[in-house]
């Protein structure tokens, strides 16, 4: 289901719970960090469930011992794109791994006004349907100001 | 899209004011005997960092007033943690410092057991060392030196950021040189994020003070200036033969008063560099040696043969021919 009851995207890790506070995400870029990950972060304004590359804010962190520098990367993020989602993402450069190992959202827009279905009728009696977001109607930037 | 009949954590639209005791909070700090401490003897116990100051002791020669120094920073930090644990103190004390003294007088080595030091007694989350220079802070072009910077200083969260000939930071000769937005960025996190990572500024001491005195906001936010002395020729010798001793060499019938009148003609000498020039001393007569050994194509070598150095490896240095004056090389 895309629309879910709490009217707020859920996608990655801890979507469903209650926001995290800074001392949770602190503790889980430790927990990666310890497990040799690079954490970067990254933006967007569209919410999209297909939307799975987000911009980067500045390059993946390689080589931190600490997650006090993640940090403020992260809340130089959240103070350039305030109302954006952002979400950290977690890489293992691990020989035949080479993927992303964990992904959550740590800030979110005030308000998530959430995705209505829209409706195309194709050929004979066929319809398509698809979802869309009501924060897309605006442009980039201006969606949830 | 309707409201939901049930409720899920975090859906409410108004979000109550976060507990104080919520699980952010218990992940934050658990209590631990460190903080429970009432005594010199009880936090020593628990940080076991006696063990880190013994090794310093032990292992480098000479640097009497270094040592002192250390150890009554590892004192102020000891009381400090005593009297943080009975809330008579919030701050946490900067411990941002600067080593001066002649190349090879041990600054980098002792920077290492610094930030060992200022992690066993929970100063640095992590007690690791990022050695940089001028070239990894400051850029080429505009707008470049900003996120090196940054970049090292994220590095060298949670542990000791060394700065090696900090000086070159400061090019007086060209006002628009980016190194002023280094140190400017530098001042900014010294200040304000003391717990996250402690600043070494290192490099030759004339240089290093004409280098505060231009940056008078840096100097301010340095709590302890260590001067690294000279080694004595006797120091040398010593730092010789542990360096042998660690690499399974040493000295044969001889060749010790050879080294020490070697020693005696090289400070003398130009580029001479302490610690780093015995290093090097060393490695020439290895080298020497090995050459010697190899000549000897049918011989069988021994374990005495193949461990010791004798005087003739040490005696065709260039510091021994007559009338020399220039750096020593093979
Ligand atoms: N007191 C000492 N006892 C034993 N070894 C020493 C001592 N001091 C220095 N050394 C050795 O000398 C070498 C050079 O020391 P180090 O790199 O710490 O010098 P430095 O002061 O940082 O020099 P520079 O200013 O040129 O960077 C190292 O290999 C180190 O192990
Ligand atoms: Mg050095």
């Amino acid at each position: 289901m895309i629309t879910n009851p709490t009217g707020r995207i859920t996608q990655g890790q801890f979507s469903f719970l209650p926001d995290l506070t800074d001392d949770e995400i602190t503790a889980q870029i430790e927990y990666g960090l310890r497990k040799g990950y690079a954490w970067s972060v990254e933006y967007t304004d569209d919410p999209h469930p297909r939307n799975t590359y987000w911009d980067m804010f500045g390059m993946p962190m390689f080589d931190l011992r600490d997650a006090a520098g993640v940090m403020q990367e992260l809340r130089e993020c959240r103070k350039t794109f305030q109302g954006h989602y952002i979400r950290m993402v977690a890489f293992d450069s691990t020989r035949g791994i080479e993927s992303i190992t964990m992904s959550f959202i740590v800030n979110r827009p005030p308000t998530e006004p959430g995705f209505g279905l829209e409706r195309q009728e194709a050929e004979g009696r066929t319809l398509r349907y698809t979802v869309k977001s009501y924060a897309t109607d605006r442009p980039e930037n201006e969606r949830y100001s | 899209m309707s409201t939901p009949r049930y409720s899920i954590p975090g859906s409410a639209p108004s979000v109550p004011p976060r507990d104080p005791e919520g699980p952010g909070a218990a992940i934050a700090q658990a209590p631990d005997a460190m903080e429970r401490a009432r005594s010199v003897a009880a936090v020593l116990a628990e940080s076991q960092v006696e063990q880190v100051l013994a090794d310093l002791d032990r292992d480098l020669v000479g640097l009497a007033p270094v040592k002192q120094r250390i150890r009554d920073i590892a004192a102020l930090l000891v009381i400090d943690k005593l009297r943080m644990n009975l809330g008579l103190q919030a701050e946490t004390p900067s411990m941002h410092m600067s080593f001066t003294g002649n190349p090879g007088t041990g600054k980098t080595t002792v920077a290492l057991r610094m930030a060992e030091i200022l992690h066993r007694l929970g100063y640095v989350r992590k007690g690791h060392l990022v050695a940089v220079t001028r070239d990894d802070l400051v850029g080429q072009y505009i707008g470049h030196t900003a996120p090196k910077t940054k970049e090292v200083l994220k590095k060298a969260m949670g542990g000791v950021l060394f700065i090696d000939e900090a000086y070159y930071l400061y090019r007086p000769e060209n006002e628009r040189d980016y190194g002023q937005e280094a140190i400017e960025i530098l001042l900014q996190v010294m200040e304000n994020q003391r717990d996250d990572l402690v600043v070494i500024l290192a490099g030759y001491k004339d240089r290093m003070e004409t280098f505060f005195r231009s940056n008078p906001g840096l100097s301010s936010r340095i709590a302890h200036h260590l001067d690294f002395p000279d080694y004595s020729v006797d120091e040398l010798q010593q730092i010789a033969e542990r360096m042998l001793a660690q690499r399974h060499y040493r000295f044969g019938a001889g060749a010790r008063e050879i080294f020490h009148q070697y020693l005696e003609r090289r400070i003398q000498q130009p580029h001479f560099a302490n610690a780093r020039s015995v290093r090097n001393a060393l490695d020439r007569a290895r080298l020497r040696q090995a050459s010697r050994l190899f000549a000897e194509r049918d011989r069988e070598l021994g374990r005495d043969d193949l461990t010791t150095l004798l005087p003739a490896d040490l005696l065709a240095s260039r510091v021994f021919a007559e009338g020399s004056a220039g750096e020593a090389t093979p």
